[in-house]
């Protein structure tokens, strides 16, 4: 019996071998790399995410002062400009600020700070600032820049009792982009468990736990947490604070990805190939774990990185009205209890700037979630 | 409300040529490349007579059917010419409307009508049967709600659904399968047009329901006088229903006559090779039934030779993977594209 | 249908009565009680209560009964008597608090529950038909900058451009001379002014979900087969568009109703909070935080049940729209 070559994929493999090869050969998470590149949105988002979690994990040495610094002389100093040429018209190779000096406002006769030409300090690296230790290992007092004392340094300003934003802001970023995190990570692992068993084993378990989803998600969510959150004690250490925080939102928050997982096990439980497993005597585990799970990791991943917003909504509203996050430990959502009064943002509207990065996140996320989940959809070109 | 009856035959212009299709193209540009889905079909519909277009799935009959209407996907890119003979101009090019306008919208459903595969995904299921019914016949033959209502009543009834009331307020969900098809049968009529396009009618039906709708197909075409293209994969039906057929293969008309003509007398290699892979009455217990080897492949960026030549057994290499095919005439009926007829004389009746 | 209605609603009691459990857990858990936040407040006032003092406040506000006791006690005055308990913040009944603030509470949540599908539904029909265009990523854009932002902060910018731009910052939701005037049409369009902040803010996050649901749900459905039918019968792209794939995709959109009535009131929470808005979020707010129990209890019971009846009306309203529920007893 002669074998006959189909006719076109001869002809195409030289046009355009590559990429054809790859598609028709490749692995189920191979496909969904390739396919994710594609999404430019998608790609800048990791990109982003992946900066801004670099910078909140060295934040102690990015960030040129501490937590509790603060500088009672600037209350609500406006953002420095750095600058490379001064009041002469001198270009300086070292980027450098000037001191500000108190004034009043010839229109509102408010306070107000202005640059003082007269006095300079450059932009140092690898400065001598407050200790701190170092990835939790240990202590330095080395920060990635800074100005030399007396200079001050106030890249985005201050609040109201004289505390640099630029630095809160990079400190703030641990709690703000490590809390999602952790409590998806929560919900990500009870939701597939509870999620699971209520779609896989059906039945009476199935309706109860529904219920219990229902009984759940009838809150609404934030008097919920504001509910929750008003039982945390006052003056508990911060991790423990830290904990109770991560536990109230991921207690709501597995309900969505429970139904997720408990839909996705419905519809490929019934499957042909699970049913063939099932004749052929595979124990229910190992039914779960290598036939079902599989099928739909890659939609778990979009719901989880989906879910991820969410919690930083939630965790900066949350702070927002001081009952998330409380001091001495700072995330966005305390940052901008300040802007809470129209008056301070009318007149320190650079108070608002933790809220960019609180957008920039979610957005990340959010076109990440976008980027992966069109890739994992086997269906779409 | 007038039967109008077989209206071909009144004016005395059955067997006249009613629809043109003139070197019908149509290209869909694709990731890897442009795909000819259609290459070049011509053929003529002729008054109260019913074509077969016959080929296997990807050959691009669909595509064909539906561009006669304009009915397919954005995406598709057509060229060539469809000629209608309208009662206002009977030189009506139908590409040339515009998709979307008011002059093709008035031939849809009314001088031409459509049915398609699966019923039960082309009704929508929100409406009643009756509803979707009366939404054709008050686009094109009267506003007025209960008259359109009788007329559709009475339509249900021609294609023997019975308790019509009672149907007509009914869901698709609430037909079987069989029904259904006869409900759109009964929706494409009812404003008696002049063709019917049959897309794979009975491919979702039961064998058994498949010759019912087949048979009343048929008493329909004689009391309302219209042409029919049938579209199939199934040389059976062809054998039943068809005066003409035309054979298509990877975008390509490749063998086309009258029915009798096509089946005692096969001349391209493809039609041999289904011929042979129909299993017939009459025919010897013990002789095997034959299938043509490979798989049709998809027309991108095809370079000019013939379609078939991977798949043919009488091929001639040089010759038809070398150019494109022309096609010949085996008889005044009968055309053929095919290298191995080509010594005849190209593109003329012998 | 009736059938399926009656089943509906009797499942949902048991779903009522676990919330009344939960709710009741909760209000318990802050460490404290009233009564020794009220003590704190009078230390911070000068006055000490001495341990006695807090004793017979406890036994006569029957926090000195276990927790069971005091649910019991809490869920029969409610079913037989339908009292609700006392506030000890606002020195009323329960019930009265509610019915003050609960009016507006259901106007400002059904006007924006309105805004989400009135502008949703069309800007979603939109995107879906002019897919690619600069209308669609227009709308996309804006749709991710609603949901990307904390309503209360956006709540804030629009309150500053409103400042600006019209000398009326439209705190509140009445202004001064409005509060406690009686009825006309003036307060009412009054209310309305004030009413256009809250309303975006508060649905905006959700009515930018909406729109890419509803535009998910038309792109599916433009692709379908009886489309293409009704195409082929000769129907104008018009008709065809409201007629068909319109009214499928608004079937999942339906079933949205319950849980967005529960977002509104998550949304409107904070919102209200900062926008200093006379309804529910603020009032609860300090319920919690003033240990103010049976007022906390009795709002988040509130609007836990309203969410109920919210999913229980979407759950129906679906059923009724689907065909094939609608006609499961019909006579075939």
């Amino acid at each position: 019996m002669r074998t006959i070559p189909v006719f076109r994929r001869t002809r195409t493999q030289t046009a355009k071998s590559a990429a054809a090869k790859d598609i028709q050969i490749s692995s189920q998470w191979r496909l969904i790399y390739l396919k994710f590149k594609r999404h430019k949105l998608a790609r800048i988002s990791m990109y982003v995410l992946g900066f801004l979690y670099l910078v909140a994990l060295f934040a102690q040495f990015i960030a040129p002062y501490g937590l509790q610094s603060y500088d009672s002389k600037y209350v609500n100093a406006s953002p420095m400009t750095i600058r490379f040429v001064d009041s002469e018209g001198k270009f300086h190779l070292r980027p450098f600020v000037y001191e500000l000096k108190s004034a009043r406002d010839p229109e509102t006769m408010r306070k107000i700070f202005v640059a003082d030409p007269e006095k300079r300090y450059s932009l140092q690296f690898f400065v001598k600032g407050e200790e701190y230790k170092f990835l939790g290992m240990f202590s330095t007092t080395r920060h990635l820049f800074g100005v030399e004392e007396p200079g001050r340094l106030f890249l985005l300003g201050t609040d109201a009792m004289g505390r640099d934003m630029f630095s809160r802001i990079v400190l703030g970023s641990q709690i703000s982009l490590s809390i999602p995190l952790v409590g998806v990570g929560i919900s990500f692992v009870l939701g597939l468990i509870i999620g699971g068993i209520s779609g896989y084993f059906g039945g009476w378990i199935d309706s109860i736990i529904q219920r219990i989803i229902e009984i759940i998600r009838s809150f609404p969510t934030l008097p919920l947490w504001m509910a929750l959150s008003a039982a945390i004690p006052p003056r508990i250490p911060i991790v423990t604070m830290y904990l109770y925080i991560v536990i109230i939102f991921a207690f709501i928050g597995w309900t969505d990805l429970a139904r997720v997982v408990r839909g996705k096990f419905i519809s490929l439980k019934n499957e042909d190939y699970v049913v063939a497993a099932k004749i052929a005597g595979v124990g229910n585990t190992k039914i779960i774990v290598k036939h079902l799970l599989p099928g739909f990791l890659s939609y778990l991943v979009v719901a989880t990185t989906l879910a991820i917003p969410n919690m930083i909504l939630g965790e900066t509203a949350m702070s927002f009205l001081g009952l998330g996050i409380r001091s001495p430990a700072t995330s966005w959502g305390v940052l901008l209890q300040e802007a809470q009064k129209i008056e301070n943002v009318a007149l320190y509207p650079w108070k608002l700037i933790p809220l960019a990065f609180v957008v920039l996140t979610v957005l990340a996320y959010n076109f990440l979630g976008d980027g992966l989940r069109d890739a994992a959809d086997p269906y779409k070109k | 409300m007038t039967t109008q009856t077989a209206q071909a035959a009144q004016t005395g212009k059955d067997g006249q040529p009613l629809l043109s299709v003139q070197d019908l193209k149509i290209r869909i540009k694709m990731d890897n490349g442009t795909m000819h889905a259609v290459d070049g079909v011509d053929f003529v519909i002729k008054r109260g007579q019913t074509l077969g277009l016959v080929g296997e799935s990807g050959c691009g009959k669909s595509l064909t059917s539906r561009a006669i209407i304009g009915i397919n996907p954005k995406e598709c890119e057509t060229t060539g010419k469809v000629v209608y003979d309208d009662e206002s101009d009977s030189n009506l090019d139908l590409l040339s409307l515009d998709p979307k306008g008011k002059r093709i919208r008035s031939i849809r459903g009314r001088k031409i009508a459509m049915i398609f595969q699966e019923p039960m995904t082309a009704f929508s299921p929100m409406y009643t049967i009756g509803n979707q019914i009366v939404e054709a016949i008050r686009t094109h033959r009267t506003k007025n709600k209960k008259e359109a209502k009788k007329i559709a009543l009475e339509m249900l009834g021609k294609v023997g659904i019975s308790d019509q009331e009672k149907r007509f307020d009914q869901y698709p969900h609430e037909f079987s399968g069989g029904m259904r098809q006869r409900a759109m049968i009964s929706m494409a009529l009812s404003c008696n047009p002049e063709l019917l396009i049959a897309d794979e009618p009975t491919t979702a039906l039961d064998v058994t329901i498949q010759a019912q709708v087949l048979e009343l197909m048929q008493a329909l075409q004689r009391e309302f006088g219209m042409a029919i293209l049938l579209v199939t994969h199934d040389l059976g039906i062809i054998a039943e229903m068809c005066d003409e057929v035309a054979v298509m293969y990877l975008g390509k008309i490749v063998e086309q006559a009258p029915v009798k003509e096509l089946f005692y007398n096969p001349k391209h290699p493809y039609t041999k090779g289904l011929m042979k892979s129909m299993p017939r009455l009459g025919g010897e217990k013990s002789v095997r039934l034959e299938s043509i080897e490979g798989s049709v492949p998809m027309p991108i960026d095809m370079p000019p030779m013939c379609g078939f030549y991977d798949r043919c057994k009488d091929r001639i290499e040089g010759v038809c993977n070398a150019k494109a095919v022309p096609t010949t005439y085996i008889s005044d009926q009968h055309t053929v594209r095919c290298f191995l007829y080509t010594d005849r004389q190209e593109g003329e009746p012998s | 249908m009736l059938q399926y209605s009656i089943k509906r609603i009797l499942m949902a009691i048991p779903v009522v009565v676990f919330i009344s459990f939960i709710v009741f857990y909760i209000i318990q858990l802050p460490p404290g009680d009233y009564v020794s936040s009220y003590s704190a407040q009078m230390t911070a006032a000068g006055e000490v209560m001495t341990q006695e003092d807090m004793d017979q406040m406890r036994a006569n506000l029957g926090l000195d009964r276990p927790v069971y006791e005091q649910y019991a006690i809490w869920i029969k005055k409610i079913v037989l008597h339908g009292d609700f308990g006392f506030s000890f913040n606002y020195n009323k009944p329960v019930l009265d608090v509610v019915k003050q603030y609960m009016g507006l509470t259901l106007v400002v949540s059904l006007v924006t529950m309105a805004f989400q599908y009135l502008v949703a539904i069309p800007i979603g029909i939109y995107t879906a038909v002019k897919q690619y265009s600069a209308g669609d990523y227009f709308f996309s854009g804006i749709s991710f900058l609603g949901m990307a932002t904390p309503n209360f902060l956006l709540a804030i910018i629009l309150m500053y451009l409103s400042y600006t731009w019209f000398g009326d910052p439209l705190l509140g939701l009445f202004s001064n001379e409005y509060v406690n005037a009686p009825w006309s049409m003036a307060k009412l369009m009054d209310l309305l002014k004030h009413l256009v902040i809250p309303v975006i803010v508060i649905g905006l996050a959700s009515t930018a979900d909406l729109i890419r649901v509803m535009r998910g749900q038309m792109l599916d459905e433009l692709n379908k087969p009886n489309v293409v039918t009704a195409r082929s019968k000769g129907l104008s792209e018009t008709k065809i568009l409201f007629k068909y794939p319109t009214r499928a995709a608004l079937n999942p959109i339906v079933s949205t109703f319950g849980w967005s009535l529960s977002s509104i009131f998550t949304g409107s929470t904070i919102t209200a909070i900062v926008l200093n808005l006379p309804i529910q979020g603020p009032v609860m707010y300090k319920a919690l935080l003033g240990q103010d129990m049976y007022l906390a209890g009795s709002w988040l019971l509130f609007m836990a049940l309203l969410t109920v009846l919210g999913t229980l009306i979407s759950d129906i309203l679906l059923a009724w729209l689907d065909p094939k529920i609608r006609t499961e007893f019909r006579g075939n």
